[in-house]
């Protein structure tokens, strides 16, 4: 029998062995409660209808399958289409869930909102929604981050959050999830910890992959309207995997589509200076989940490294550790090199700016031409738009 | 028999004093003397904490002990190994306090037999919670470690009475919600959080996080059976001129704590 994707995580929150709630005792009754109130909340027809309003009034959706004309021609096939989640507002997929754990936060009572960034596009997006409902935001961000992504850190102030740079460790998305932790730890009886990827602690790999897979059932309605059947191969990038995850879970069960998850291999996989987490990593603990992890012979987290920020995480979610392992999804990687070139091609050829993240999977597209035939279908997801990395591209 | 047991069944036993060190820091010549001093000064029980590179529970000084530990080459390796040695000096009960991850890398089972043959005591996982912690209860007890769970101010009733039956022979109270080290001074809401434990814990347990001073020892211990003092020790260190002195200001320190309880 073909195994069934659709009904994880288990009870205990886990991904086959993966996932599970790896925090504190301080947070374990807060996990307990949002699992519940989450539960009742999703199958509230009112929750839906105002999730669904604002998605489609204030964040845009649906957002378009395009055909990318010129790129096909210029590799010669196979058809290219991007799913153009770029054009979301604030510039990528992360508000779809922002947006969601927004009114979740609004229906528990708290008022008092965290989050952790790494390129800047989550903590846009919480800081976007903390606006538009009027609640106050705290938004954690490594020092070397807020360097390398500066126009974000900008729009975020003007909205009205408060930047706190993390000058602990490596500076990046790993120490700011940590600092989110402790301040959540410090104030969980009054704050909602809204977590920007499907990772973390249950219940929120299980949330934020709810919240993204609008993502992955608009495409397949898509697919069918704009060439009749589904596509060949779906490939999009993965640092914790939220683009990835929102994109496949609505294809896991159909066995005739390849999905592929491109992590960022940094300066090459054999430099050391990469962060593909489930191509060299092993299973390990870290920020509350049990998944594919860098760590050293000690147990030691390796700081990774990614010309893109919002991959530049030794971690990954639980969920993609077990579609690894299953080998429902084939997990590839692209170099800083590779996809700031495909960044550079895209732009010209489409007149589309990718994000640095999402230029991975169109570098790998690029690299794996020869495995696809003219005639087959293929979806980017193109998770966000790339003007906030101008300062980190030289031309 | 296991060291916490045995000082737990004694029916006349003072208040608890229970410091905690990161090994390696300031190096691991200094823990192992500052382990041995706290044994001379009135501590019952002994903490060394495993440094990570994540330490999320933690505040900036535990953060600070831990990062300097790691420069200075420390693995659960050396740890276990100096545990072995330090076992020819010391009878007091050791207790090793880290991160889940390492002990991943290193083998929880693995780990666990080789920690209690070195002459460990207890472990205490902060991010392993009752739930995750079920697969290695058994194997802790047949090596004959002590299961140490934490118990928060934001517990239900039902879960502390978990943690109590989950718990081998002691509970640890985290005192405030936060991190370690945050220095507050501890109110009535602290008072009436431990009173209500006592009603509850079937066990002995002692409470921690952000113990700074004897007074705020003193408070905590009237309704408890002794404290924790971590970040405040490492606070000493710091400001101590050499590593010499910082061993016999430990000491000094521990010495006041003991009298105020």
């Amino acid at each position: 029998m073909a195994r069934k994707f659709t009904t994880l995580p288990n009870s205990q929150g886990r991904f086959g062995p993966y996932g599970g709630r790896y925090v504190p005792e301080t947070v374990v009754y807060a996990l307990t409660d949002l699992e519940e109130q989450y539960h009742k909340i999703k199958k509230s027809s009112t929750f839906k209808k105002e999730l669904q309003s604002y998605w489609s009034d204030y964040v845009g959706r649906p957002t378009p399958l395009y055909y990318a004309e010129r790129l096909t021609e210029y590799l010669n096939g196979p058809r290219i289409y991007f799913k153009r989640e770029d054009l979301n507002h604030t510039g990528a997929h992360k508000i779809n869930n922002t947006v969601g754990q927004i009114l979740l936060a609004r229906y528990m009572g708290k008022k008092r909102i965290i989050a952790e960034t790494g390129a800047g596009q989550h903590g846009l997006a919480t800081a976007t929604v903390c606006a538009r409902f009027g609640f106050e935001c705290i938004i954690y961000m490594g020092a070397e981050d807020i360097r390398r992504q500066a126009p974000n850190v900008e729009k975020m102030k003007l909205l009205g959050a408060k930047v706190v740079p993390v000058t602990s460790g490596s500076q990046t998305l790993k120490d700011a999830t940590s600092e989110a932790l402790r301040d959540w730890v410090t104030n969980v009886r009054t704050t909602f910890y809204i977590i920007g990827s499907v990772v973390g602690p249950h219940p929120y790999p299980m949330i934020v992959r709810d919240f993204q897979s609008v993502i992955g059932k608009e495409t397949k309605r898509q697919c069918l309207k704009s060439f009749g059947k589904l596509p060949h191969t779906i490939i999009a990038c993965v640092g914790g995997g939220s683009n990835a995850i929102g994109m496949f879970s609505a294809f896991l069960n159909e066995k005739n589509v390849r999905l592929i998850g491109v992590e960022a291999a940094g300066y090459g996989l054999q430099s050391g200076k990469h962060a593909a987490t489930l191509k060299k990593g092993k299973p390990g603990v870290l920020h509350g989940s049990y998944s594919y992890l860098l760590f050293d012979a000690d147990g030691q987290i390796i700081l990774p490294h990614s010309i893109s920020a919002g991959l530049d995480y030794p971690g990954v979610g639980p969920e993609h550790s077990y579609l690894k392992d299953t080998r429902r999804v084939l997990y590839e990687s692209v170099t800083d090199k590779q996809a700031t070139d495909a960044f550079k091609l895209v732009s010209r050829l489409e007149g589309i700016i990718p994000a640095l993240e999402t230029s991975h999977a169109l570098a790998y597209l690029m690299k794996a031409r020869k495995q696809f035939t003219r005639r087959q279908h293929v979806v980017v997801c193109i998770s966000g738009r790339g003007d906030k990395d101008m300062g980190i591209i030289k031309l | 028999m296991n060291r916490i047991t045995e000082i737990l069944a004694n029916p006349s036993r003072r208040k608890l004093l229970v410091p905690f060190f990161t090994a390696g820091y300031p190096d691991l010549k200094t823990t192992l003397e500052l382990v041995i001093t706290s044994a001379d000064s009135g501590a019952d029980i002994v903490e060394i904490g495993m440094p990570f590179s994540d330490p999320l529970a933690d505040g900036p000084q535990i953060q600070y002990s831990s990062h300097l530990a790691l420069q200075n080459g420390i693995t659960l390796r050396t740890i276990v190994d100096s545990v072995y040695t330090l076992r020819k000096q010391v009878s007091i009960p050791i207790v090793l306090m880290g991160y889940f991850n390492p002990l991943i890398a290193f083998g929880e089972k693995r780990f666990i037999r080789e920690a209690a043959h070195a002459g460990v005591d207890g472990l205490i996982i902060p991010d392993l919670p009752i739930d995750e912690a079920m697969a290695y209860s058994k194997y802790m007890k047949n090596n004959r470690l002590s299961s140490i769970f934490l118990v928060a101010p934001t517990s239900t009733d039902s879960r502390i009475r978990q943690i109590d039956n989950m718990s081998t022979d002691m509970v640890y109270a985290v005192t405030v919600t936060g991190v370690t080290g945050t220095g507050k001074k501890f109110g009535q809401s602290t008072d009436r959080y431990l009173k209500h434990l006592t009603k509850i814990l079937t066990k002995p347990f002692v409470a921690g996080f952000g113990v700074s001073s004897p007074e705020s020892a003193q408070r905590l211990c009237q309704y408890s059976d002794g404290v924790v003092i971590g970040s405040a020790l490492v606070q000493i260190i710091r400001a101590a001129r050499t590593k010499r002195a910082s061993v016999s200001k430990i000491g000094q320190f521990l010495k006041n704590i003991r009298k105020s309880i």
